[in-house]
């Protein structure tokens, strides 16, 4: 066990070495990681996005808050692009990553780079081993420094889910709890190694306790990835969050720091939502 | 008026259940009878003797679902995958049609066709020509089964896929059909019990053989064909062989429904953990 717990160490610090350049290189540019500008976003004739335009710092964390319909999710899915699996949608604008186009990179490429968790956790039917093996194997990324089961190991070990499965990866993942499953999704995210990842209410279907646990998780994923979490539950973007958005209505109301929005917010529908008068 | 209708349900239902239950007895009760091993190890006695068996048939009837199988199996489940997840809107509507009427077409013009493209080009009668048939037939209920299978994998898992850079294919070949297995294996099976038991399309494409036949190439015997010329022979002992071989027809038929349902039962329990 004494080789395993090093070569654990070994994965976690040449792990660490991109994601420690990153942020140098992000602090040293102060260009934000991502950049939307003039996005409109339309499902069929109806427009769902309007003229939205914000950034979105490197390895911060940043809510998009809003009632129900907002286009808070679908602003998500532009950022990954996830929104073209729906027929007779259409985007106009920039979504910039580290200045690139988003709309038109190549998209496996993009997926890579920006990953997903999603609200209802969605492991595949396979083992738990298997799940997280899953981006690393398509995409052939963990030739070189770490093995696969390195890499499985310290995903595992970021989604703090490794001490509650080191003993059963060969498991199906179905045999985890809720909250498991959806840090198992996170640890799934990670393996690729994104450099953001986006969050669709990851924990509108989890107790307290498992929510807490995610939130720690944020926390700690902060150094190393780029955090963007769309949620329902304002206290949940006021503990976890250091940039929030306040979507009404398709427009990006409000954009500030999370302090900013929660205490004096500068617009009248953002209090309003904020206290409770509506949403 | 609900009585009424309670009662007339619940006699059709009755009725339903007896007539299958009825076949299912008098099979079992005159063919069970009549199924010794010489019936499965022999071959057929010539005719005016009595005794004899059906293992020509037994393994011809074999042969031809393994022939179906290769060639109908391929192209249905292709076609599955295709409906399911790469149609656009026109053409699948075209080819979900066309297959419900493919289904829907008298098995005994399945087997002209087969008549017509395999055994005319060859000129003779061979176990090819009825496997082909018979794998005709299996193209649609496949092609059915494995797109309702596969539509009923969750689009999140499309999407967990998606999101970790997988491209549509391999989304579909790593995660859907995995996921999907199960049903579709069931279906499978069940198209070729379903597939086994039929005469019509056999009559001018295998034929039949009173004794071996090697390879591929030959008209073979089959149990369905075997039943009906033996069913409407004027011989007592044939009339026995006849219900021995429907008994045999009936199990086999039953054990892939069981091995079926054995296969959908352990997926689901896989799936809730």
């Amino acid at each position: 066990m004494g080789g395993l717990s090093d070569s654990a160490v070994m994965a976690q610090t040449s792990e660490e070495q991109p994601a420690i350049a990153r942020a140098e290189k992000a602090a040293s540019i102060a260009v934000p990681k991502i950049r939307v500008r003039g996005l409109n976003f339309f499902y069929g004739q109806r427009q769902a996005l309007q003229d939205i335009n914000l950034d979105v710092e490197a390895n911060k964390v940043t809510a998009l808050i809003g009632p129900s319909g907002c286009g808070k999710s679908t602003f998500l899915r532009t950022l990954n692009r996830m929104y073209e699996t729906v027929r007779h949608t259409r985007v106009e604008g920039e979504v910039l990553l580290d200045g690139e186009n988003v709309l038109a990179s190549d998209v496996s490429q993009l997926r890579r780079r920006v990953g997903m968790v999603f609200q209802k956790s969605n492991p595949f039917p396979k083992t738990i081993f298997d799940n997280v093996a899953y981006g690393p194997r398509i995409n052939h990324n963990h030739a070189g420094k770490m093995t696969l089961a390195e890499v499985v190991e310290h995903s595992l070990k970021r989604a703090a889910l490794w001490e509650e499965v080191k003993d059963s990866l060969h498991k199906s993942a179905y045999a985890l709890s809720g909250g498991q499953q959806q840090r198992l999704c996170i640890a799934r995210a990670l393996a690729v190694d994104p450099e953001v990842l986006l969050l669709d209410e990851p924990c509108s279907a989890l107790d307290p306790i498992s929510t807490a646990k995610i939130e720690e998780l944020l926390f700690a994923l902060k150094d190393s990835c780029t955090l963007v979490i769309v949620t329902h539950n304002m206290q949940q973007a006021a503990r976890v969050a250091d940039m929030t958005g306040f979507f009404l209505l398709g427009r990006l109301i409000e954009f500030n720091r999370t302090e900013i929005i929660f205490k004096t917010p500068s617009k009248k529908e953002t209090e309003d939502y904020i206290t409770g008068r509506f949403g | 008026m609900n009585g009424i209708m309670l009662t007339l349900t619940g006699v059709c239902a009755l009725i339903a259940v007896s007539v299958l239950m009825f076949i299912l007895g008098y099979l079992v009760w005159n063919g069970g009878r009549y199924l010794t091993w010489t019936f499965l190890t022999h071959l057929p006695a010539p005719v005016g003797e009595t005794g004899g068996g059906m293992a020509n048939a037994i393994v011809g009837s074999g042969k031809l679902l393994l022939i179906a199988a290769l060639t109908g199996v391929p192209v249905g489940f292709m076609g599955g995958v295709y409906l399911s997840e790469f149609g656009g809107k026109t053409f699948p509507f075209m080819v979900r049609y066309t297959a419900d009427l493919l289904n829907g077409v008298p098995s005994i013009v399945m087997g002209i066709f087969a008549f017509t493209v395999v055994v005319l080009p060859m000129g003779h009668f061979s176990a090819l020509a009825g496997g082909m048939a018979l794998g005709a037939m299996l193209i649609p209920i496949v092609v059915r089964s494995t797109e309702e299978f596969l539509r009923a994998v969750p689009l999140t898992l499309r999407e967990g896929a998606l999101a970790l850079g997988a491209n549509k294919w391999k989304t579909v070949a790593t995660v859907v059909i995995p996921a999907g297995f199960q049903g579709i294996a069931t279906g499978i099976l069940l198209s070729l019990a379903r597939v086994a038991g039929e005469t019509a399309p056999l009559l001018f494409t295998s034929f039949n053989n009173q004794y071996w036949s090697s390879g591929f190439n030959q008209p073979t015997a089959s149990l369905p064909y075997m039943i009906y010329i033996y069913a409407i022979s004027p011989y007592d002992d044939w009339h026995r062989q006849a219900w021995a071989a429907g008994f045999i027809l009936l199990a086999l038929v039953l054990a892939a429904n069981i091995g079926a349902r054995l296969i959908l039962s352990r997926g689901i329990r896989v799936a809730r953990g």
